[in-house]
């Protein structure tokens, strides 16, 4: 069932056809009821003429006996109706098509006549109101009935009845007969057959011719889907071929043209790709080697201040701790260009956050500020695969990040996983973001406090969330204003992706 | 030698060949290993390179990738051919292609721009060092390693290693019953204190088993431990 519901979602020519084919048989089945109805009736009608005129012609010979028989004594009046019914019964002689019934002769309304029959009919199964009819007055009467005859079932039949007066003994008869619709009947059925095996060849024909013309639309039209999912994925040189002029044709170099310009643009989009990664990667060259030489020549000055006038001494100083911060923002630079390019590439390895963020805690920098890291989750690995250079940068930029904005010397780090994801949250004890900062926060040189920009570039946590994304991860900000702020990494475990992180946050 | 007095050689100045096309940074670079005690001499195009190596001798090559003339990685496989003295590229491309380019050419170690002197410094000592990880002759299986005379002999025959890839190797064989990470390795042999790219280790250990495992897809010596680093197989259980 489920497939079938399939199949008419997916599939036109299937639909066409099962469409087709139920409003066919509709159409069918509607004329071929208002045809069997009028053959029916046209049926019916003719042998009703047939049978009134046989019934006729049958009261006609049974009145003149009737007239002609003077007795009145009542066991030669039974017998001469008995010899009547025979008589008329055995008129045709090799098959009858016709009962008679005899009631009579008829009294008053509470007594029961005496009733002849040349079958097995029970003037009971004779329809009561035409046996009124025939009782109360003259004239021929008929009806159609359902009764059984020659022993069968009971069958369509009509019945014709009228009232005989023997003038002698002043008495009157009914006398009744049923004729057979059997014929018909059959005539009938073979009709109907015809008509239901006439009409079952047609659907199933008006079925194919409806899945030859559906073909003939939806085939181009699945070569189409073929060429455009191969477009997508990649193939831009596939086209389309275009036959003819019919709509099909149409779509067909519409597509081409779209084709055409999108490969255009995306050449172009590359182009313009390949000359900025070249650019980046000409300027890094043309930028270190200067800055190595300054930066080399500011270490020996840096060395030697003690032997400088203060004046010198502190010019040294600045130097150095700046051209330091030049160094760190030009490398943050160079790989945000990277990333802008799309020219980041990712070296996969096996990492162990849980690893990584014990590295980052011992790291002397992070001591030297007098600052504690509390490590806390399973202590089991929390593998990945990921860029080790990428995520230690992540992790190490994070628990920078912490540290400066602690107000207390204390970090938190905790790392969790589940079977999609790992997770690494750190949080820091500072006096928190609000809700507009935390939209912020990842935005390039913005800083929440100006104040404690010194030494950083404003690009850390920038990095730091395109370098997550690379790796199909997630870098998320929760705060509280007064309370602090928690930054959660999650990385996907081999084959998943990330749906959520393996770490509640504090503050979420 | 005197080994007694360090890992350093004081009784000769330890040359320096500085390959740079940038004046300035090439004398930088002189005043900078000047100041640490050891000679150098520049030369500012890939063509000069082999002449001057043959003049001066240098016990270490400082080499810029990129060279007019002739490029870094050209000059590395040319002094390659017939000197295994320890080569540094100074390289301002961090991109791993190019870095994994240089050290296939036949450097030992890279220094990415801008760096620190003491850093430079460090890096170069590490591959002056007349004393390596070992002291004491190791005997392995059939190969014996002797610190003594910085040879690796396999079946009595020598092995034909650069100093690092020696000293590589007799870290590795000092203890087979550990498993050395790259890490560990990068601060052992080639004289890290910060991380490290831990390429350096996968592209010297390729060699490395090319010169001594017959085949290096099925190594009978090193075996790699994955995601932790390599380790001696004990030659008994081979």
């Amino acid at each position: 069932m489920r497939r079938v519901a399939g199949l008419w979602r997916r599939s036109i020519r299937f639909r066409v056809v099962v469409s087709t084919m139920v409003l066919t048989s509709l159409v069918i089945l509607l004329t071929g009821w208002a045809l069997l109805r009028a053959v029916a009736d046209g049926l019916a009608d003719s042998r009703k003429d047939v049978a009134v005129a046989e019934a006729r012609a049958g009261f006609d010979l049974a009145q003149s006996q009737l007239d002609a028989a003077v007795d009145s004594d009542a066991t030669a009046q039974a017998q001469t109706l008995t010899q009547l019914v025979d008589g008329l019964a055995a008129t045709r002689g090799e098959s009858r098509t016709y009962e008679l019934v005899l009631e009579g002769p008829l009294g008053d309304e509470d007594t029961t006549a005496p009733v002849r029959s040349s079958g097995e009919i029970a003037l009971s199964a004779l329809p009561t109101d035409l046996v009124d009819r025939v009782r109360s007055g003259p004239g021929v009467v008929w009806q159609y009935s359902e009764l059984p005859l020659f022993g069968g079932g009971p069958a369509p039949s009509v019945v014709v009845g009228s009232r005989l007066t023997a003038p002698n003994a002043g008495e009157s008869y009914a006398l009744f007969y049923v004729f057979s619709m059997r014929d018909q009947e059959q005539t009938l059925g073979l009709v109907r057959q015809a008509l239901l095996a006439g009409g079952s060849v047609m659907v199933l024909l008006v079925g194919l011719l409806a899945w030859l013309v559906a073909r003939q639309v939806v085939d181009p039209l699945r070569l189409a889907r073929r060429i455009a999912e191969r477009f997508a994925a990649g193939h831009l040189e596939q086209r389309m071929h275009v036959r003819g002029e019919d709509d099909i044709a149409r779509l067909s170099s519409s597509f081409n043209q779209m084709a055409e310009s999108l490969q255009r643009q995306i050449r172009r989009l590359e182009n313009l790709s390949r000359l900025q990664q070249r650019f980046v990667s000409d300027v890094s060259h043309e930028l270190r080697t200067p800055l190595t030489t300054v930066q080399m020549a500011s270490e020996i000055l840096y060395a030697e201040r003690e032997h400088f006038d203060a004046h010198t001494a502190r010019s040294a100083e600045l130097l150095h701790t700046e051209l330091q911060r030049f160094e760190s923002l030009l490398s943050d630079l160079l790989d945000l260009s990277r990333f802008d390019a799309g020219a980041a590439r990712l070296e996969l390895d096996r990492v162990d956050l849980r690893e990584v963020a014990e590295r980052a805690v011992t790291d002397e920098a992070f001591a030297r500020a007098g600052m504690t890291a509390r490590t806390r989750g399973p202590r089991a690995p929390a593998i990945v695969e990921a860029d080790p250079r990428r995520v230690n940068r992540i992790v190490r930029n994070l628990v920078a990040n912490a540290a400066k904005y602690s107000k207390s010397s204390r970090v938190d780090i905790v790392v969790g996983q589940n079977e999609d994801v790992v997770s690494l949250a750190v949080r820091d004890f500072g006096v928190g973001l609000d809700a507009e900062q935390q939209l912020r926060v990842f935005d390039r040189f913005w800083r929440a406090d100006p104040a404690r920009s010194q030494g950083g570039t404003g690009l850390g946590l920038a990095i730091a969330r395109e370098d997550a994304e690379l790796h199909g991860g997630t870098l998320q900000v929760w705060s509280r204003r007064g309370l602090g702020t928690e930054f959660v990494l999650t990385l996907p475990k081999p084959g998943r992706t990330v749906e959520g992180p393996a770490v509640r946050s504090v503050f979420a | 030698m005197a080994a007694a007095s360090g890992s350093f050689r004081r009784s000769k100045r330890d040359r320096v060949l500085i390959v740079d096309d940038d004046p300035s940074l090439a004398e930088m670079l002189g005043i900078v290993l000047g100041g640490e005690g050891l000679r150098s001499e520049v030369v500012s195009s890939g063509s000069e390179v082999m002449a001057a190596f043959e003049r001066f001798r240098p016990d270490l090559v400082l080499l810029d990738l990129m060279l007019p003339g002739l490029d870094g990685m050209k000059v590395c496989r040319q002094i390659r051919q017939v000197s295994a003295v320890p080569i540094i590229m100074l390289t301002a491309k961090s991109e791993t292609p190019d870095v994994v380019a240089g050290l296939e050419a036949g450097a030992d170690d890279y220094i990415t721009k801008p760096f620190r002197n003491n850093e430079l410094v460090a890096r170069i000592r590490a591959r002056l060092r007349r004393v390596g990880p070992v002291s004491q002759p190791i005997v392995f299986g059939d190969i014996t390693v002797d610190p003594t005379s910085h040879q690796a002999t396999r079946d009595g025959k020598v092995l034909p290693l650069t100093p690092l890839e020696f000293d590589l190797l007799a870290c590795l064989l000092s203890d087979p019953s550990q498993v050395f990470t790259r890490e560990v390795l990068l601060e052992k042999v080639w004289g890290y204190h910060h991380p490290g790219d831990t390429k350096l280790v996968n592209v010297h250990m390729t060699r490395l088993r090319s010169k001594i495992e017959d085949d290096a897809d099925s190594p009978r010596i090193i075996r790699t431990v994955r995601g932790v680093g390599y380790q001696a197989i004990d030659p008994d259980e081979a």
